[in-house]
């Protein structure tokens, strides 16, 4: 007992800091890609290229004085970014991060939990985090939080739908297992999702630069009509949550996507690898080499995430009704007859 | 009328398929941002790099002294004259016995200030001084937050002989060519032995 409680602590400490660290140096990257995408050097004055610029912003934002106004609902308004950057972070806890390890006789999963109903839990908390920025933004009693907190959670609603039944369609053809680490499992041999659901990835990751309020559909925070969206009325380090959460939410989503359609820890080649190096299998090395794959998958996609945000303007609000409802709904319900039709001649579901 | 062939006749036409996809647009944009990531970046790292200035960059002022350490201004005010933004004033002061070091002439400046604000650091007053004492440097004025600050007495404006400020670069051959031309009067001076022969404007 005490054994089982040391290592989940180990690992929810662990996966934690990983969100933590990855969503801190994700700002200062992204600030750098920006830079770097419009012929800049972005910033470059905290260490050598920049590297404590995280540390000096953190602490800028504990530094800042701390707002809260007269006529806000006081606790509601220190729930909001509470609320928010609770989900990001809890949205982790079913991600396997790498091959199991062999520590004293003992097999350890590297993942928090296994739940086997993963994606249900993940649409679940995301769902969850839209009541971060509605009530942070209620509770400013601000028009412009208002209106930023009811523009996204519209948009937040709107876009789970499609991407619940992208992921649908991934799970027929990942062989019906809702548990993130079966799925990632599945792809250890052969072709990875991205292959089979070609139109649900890309279905999945619009849904998901959605989800994250990420440009082009970052209209919650959109700074040239609503100042600053849902949070117009934060400062100090409550503002610090609501941006820091976005990134740990971008750091997830990016987690989910490598692992549900390009294999997670797995790579081409892998089994190979590992018997070519003579590894058995709980060695350490092979999660270590795992946890690399995956985590430069997470890179990329984040890298992916910031082009697009560097790139593209943002949507008008009816156009991203549009998009949601009127395209990437049938989209997503095509996709799922296609992958119905598809696997029933791969013989993977029968009637 | 056309002023340029840039013209663009703009149409409501409806859009083909491939325009209402818009992911081909998108990739297109998606490329051209990437073709930035590998372009390399004009900024100057200004503290840590500075760019090459003019040799004949014309900065803060500084006044000159001899080798021996006398200041070579002698309140003749022709700078001020000169001036075309009126920055410099000056009030004069007589040389007691026992200043010999100290200044070269028997009447010097007591108080000189340039007010950094109104000068448009056209090097004029450089121009114009018929004993080579003030001169243009390739330093830059500092920020400061007063506006009286900008005012630059002679605790800032005088060169100390520990710390000599090298205007060389401000007489090249040319400039002193250029210094020959009659008219300009200190030249004349400085040569010594002919009189002022200068035209009256």
């Amino acid at each position: 007992m005490t054994e089982l409680l040391i290592y989940k602590g180990i690992m929810c400490v662990a996966v934690f800091l990983l969100a933590l660290g990855v969503a801190a140096y994700a700002t200062l990257w992204e600030r750098k890609f920006a830079a770097f995408l419009q012929d800049r050097k972005g910033p470059s004055r905290a260490g050598p290229g920049g590297i404590f610029q995280p540390l000096a912003d953190g602490v800028k934002m504990f530094m800042k004085e701390e707002i809260i106004p007269n006529v806000s609902n006081r606790s509601l308004f220190i729930l909001g970014p509470c609320l928010f950057m609770i989900t990001a972070v809890m949205t982790s806890v079913v991600i396997p991060w790498a091959k199991p390890v062999m520590v004293n006789g003992h097999m350890y999963d590297l993942q928090i939990t296994d739940v086997n109903i993963g994606v249900i839990y993940l649409l679940g908390v995301v769902s969850i985090g839209v009541y971060g920025i509605m009530i942070g933004g209620w509770a400013s009693n601000n028009k412009y939080a208002l209106l930023g907190a009811v523009r996204a959670s519209s948009q937040m609603i709107s876009y789970e739908i499609a991407m619940g039944i992208a992921l649908i369609a991934l799970i027929i053809s990942s062989g019906g297992s809702l548990s993130l680490k079966d799925i990632i499992e599945g792809q250890d041999e052969g072709v990875c999702n991205f292959v089979w659901q070609p139109l649900g990835f890309l279905i999945f990751f619009i849904c998901a630069l959605a989800e994250t309020n990420r440009a082009p559909f970052d209209l919650p925070e959109c700074e040239t009509e609503l100042v600053g969206g849902y949070h117009t009325e934060y400062s100090s380090m409550k503002l610090g949550l609501f941006l820091f959460a976005e990134y740990i939410n971008m750091f997830i989503s990016s987690a989910i996507m490598a692992g549900f359609y390009f294999g997670g820890y797995n790579f081409p080649f892998a089994n190979e690898l590992y018997s070519a190096m003579g590894l058995e299998e709980g060695s350490w090395l092979i999660s270590l080499i795992g946890f690399g794959a995956y985590f430069t998958k997470i890179v990329l996609f984040i890298c992916l995430f910031m082009w697009v945000r560097w790139t593209l303007p943002r949507f008008r609000y009816d156009q991203l009704m549009n998009l949601g409802w009127k395209i990437l709904l049938p989209l997503s319900l095509l996709n799922l007859l296609i992958t119905v039709v598809i696997e029933y001649f791969r013989g993977n579901i029968h009637f | 009328m056309q002023l340029t062939n840039r013209k663009i006749v703009v149409s409501n036409k409806e859009q083909s398929f491939m325009e209402r996809l818009y992911l081909p647009a998108i990739a297109k944009g998606m490329m051209i941002t990437l073709s930035h990531l590998f372009k390399k970046s004009p900024t100057i790292d200004y503290p840590k790099v500075k760019r090459p200035i003019a040799p004949v960059f014309r900065g803060q002022h500084v006044l000159k002294r001899d080798d021996n350490g006398a200041e070579r201004c002698t309140s003749c005010g022709m700078c001020a004259v000169a001036c075309p933004a009126e920055a410099i004033t000056m009030t004069s002061g007589e040389r007691k016995k026992g200043e010999e070091h100290l200044y070269r002439e028997e009447k010097y400046a007591a108080t000189y200030e340039i007010n950094m604000l109104r000068c448009i650091f056209c090097g004029l007053c450089e121009e114009a001084c018929p004993k080579e004492a003030i001169f243009l440097t390739d330093r830059l004025v500092d920020v400061d937050f007063e506006r009286n600050d900008f005012i630059y007495g002679k605790d800032k404006l005088v060169e100390k002989m520990t710390e000599r400020i090298d205007v060389t670069k401000r007489q090249t051959p040319e400039v002193l060519e250029f210094k020959k031309i009659p008219g300009l009067k200190h030249n004349e001076l400085f040569d010594g032995n002919k009189l002022n022969k200068g035209n009256k404007h």
